[in-house]
């Protein structure tokens, strides 16, 4: 199949591409285990009161109403979000921070309002809790935009790692039946071929799972960059003029209402008031998305003069978001209910088989001598001959 | 077992012989990781099918008894 000098560099990137990656890589598939029941996880320990029980066809009290209430009740915070709660009908949250662009963790605070009755329901400040070290060690190690991309690099490496292995599968196995795993060779043989078994069988998974993970990494440069392509257009008209007052902000309902005209296919999901670093400083940008299961995972933001309620843009992402949007799925596994999380968590158990057995094959090849470890393809090789004439004698 | 179609055509058939089933399984996941992003209902439960695919080929390989 591959001479062997090509065998020997693909075995090279293998082993180092792995070596480099596999300790963030163990760590990123532990962490993700619990991550892929969150919602379930959060379902069965959260503190959320439900919407009270009313009547069907009850209609939406006004946002503004429930926007005004959670501002009455911390007039020195910015409400910065407002969104439907997915898990709980009829509920819609609010998020507030210490200003439109500054961050003190500290100062952020969740407003859950019944929907219809614009009643408080509870509230909470987001706290270090076992599920959110999970999620920051995940997504960034708690090193923010540095970590993130840290990580998407080590998952570049990750996908090397996958491509390589598949090449050096080719020559592992060219005397082996596919499954052979050699019960009577030595520990190290038996786990060489339980860790080509388990790669190649979850092979299409993991590089799923693994590229749309690096692709997630992306996400602050993707949007970065979205901003920087769409809003020096919208914002040319006001250059020189002062960010508005919250007193001067015009009706959520009203731009809510024109964003659901302009869209009346799609269903809205959350509302980013005027911030100049997270969204625009002049528009509600309101996010609408497709109700059919494709669609729904295609966002569609709409941006609405915060001051003139003018409707000023409703159209589609560009293809890198729409990529991003589409690639989140792929790596969750939330987009096929709970059997798929099961599947999920088990594919997970057996990626960290692989990585695991990998490291102790590179630990357990340290203890015999270099000849020996650059004689490492042959002698599977051989291993394999050996069998291949055992089992066809 | 395919000694003669070997001996025709070696380089290609080698390959061919390592990489049929992994090109199935990758074939079977594939469909799995799309079905469910396209429907719900039907959809969803061929990608649990699919998807399980794999699970039950690493359970049978690696929990079978050695062959003596």
């Amino acid at each position: 199949m591959l001479k062997s000098r090509t065998i020997r560099s693909w075995y090279w990137v293998h082993k180092w591409s792995s070596l480099v990656c596999t300790l963030f890589l163990l760590m990123l598939c532990l962490t993700g285990l619990p991550l892929i029941f969150r919602d379930e996880i959060d379902a069965a320990f959260g503190h959320d009161a439900p919407a009270a029980e009313l009547p069907e066809g009850t209609p939406d009290a006004s946002l503004d109403r429930i926007v005004a209430a959670g501002r009455q009740r911390y007039p020195q915070e910015y409400v910065r979000s407002l969104f439907w709660d997915e898990d709980r009908p009829h509920v819609v949250n609010l998020f507030l921070a210490a200003g439109p662009d500054t961050d003190d963790p500290a100062r952020n605070r969740f407003m859950a309002f019944d929907a219809r009755t614009a009643q408080l329901l509870d509230e909470h400040q987001p706290s270090l809790d076992f599920m959110s070290v999970m999620l920051r060690l995940h997504e960034e190690l708690f090193l923010d935009l540095p970590g993130e991309l840290f990580l998407g690099l080590m998952g570049l490496l990750f996908v090397a790692s996958i491509v390589s292995g598949v090449v050096v599968y080719g020559p592992f196995m060219r005397k082996l039946e596919f499954g052979t795993v050699r019960r009577d060779k030595s520990r190290r043989v038996r786990w060489l071929d339980l860790h080509n078994l388990l790669g190649i069988t979850i092979l299409l998974w993991i590089l799923v799972v693994g590229a749309t993970g690096v692709m997630n990494t992306l996400a602050t440069p993707l949007f970065g960059l979205w901003r920087a392509q769409a809003l020096p257009v919208l914002l040319a008209q006001y250059r020189g003029k002062p960010m508005p007052e919250v007193a001067q902000f015009g009706s959520l309902d009203q731009a809510v209402a024109s964003a659901r005209q302009a869209l009346p296919g799609n269903e809205i999901g959350s509302v980013v008031f005027p911030t100049a670093r997270f969204g625009s400083p002049r528009h509600y940008i309101i996010w609408t998305k497709g109700q059919t299961p494709v669609t729904s995972r295609l966002f569609t933001p709409v941006l609405v003069d915060v001051q003139t309620n003018a409707l000023t843009q409703a159209q589609g992402l560009p293809w890198y978001l729409r990529a991003l949007e589409v690639s989140r799925p792929l790596h969750f596994g939330d987009y096929g209910g709970l059997p798929l999380k099961i599947i999920w968590a088990l594919l997970d158990v057996v990626a960290i088989v692989v990585l695991g057995s990998g490291l102790y094959l590179w630990l357990a090849r340290r203890k015999s001598p270099i000849e020996a470890r650059i004689a490492e393809i042959e002698r599977g090789e051989v291993y394999a001959f050996e069998t291949a004439q055992v089992t066809t004698q | 077992m395919k000694t003669t179609e070997a001996t025709a055509l070696p380089r290609r058939s080698t390959a061919w012989r390592v990489f049929r089933i992994p090109a199935l399984l990758a074939a079977v996941s594939i469909f799995g990781l799309i079905s469910a992003l396209l429907g719900d209902g039907i959809w969803n439960a061929l990608s649990w099918g699919a998807l399980g695919v794999p699970l039950l080929v690493i359970a049978y390989f690696s929990l079978k008894p050695a062959s003596t």
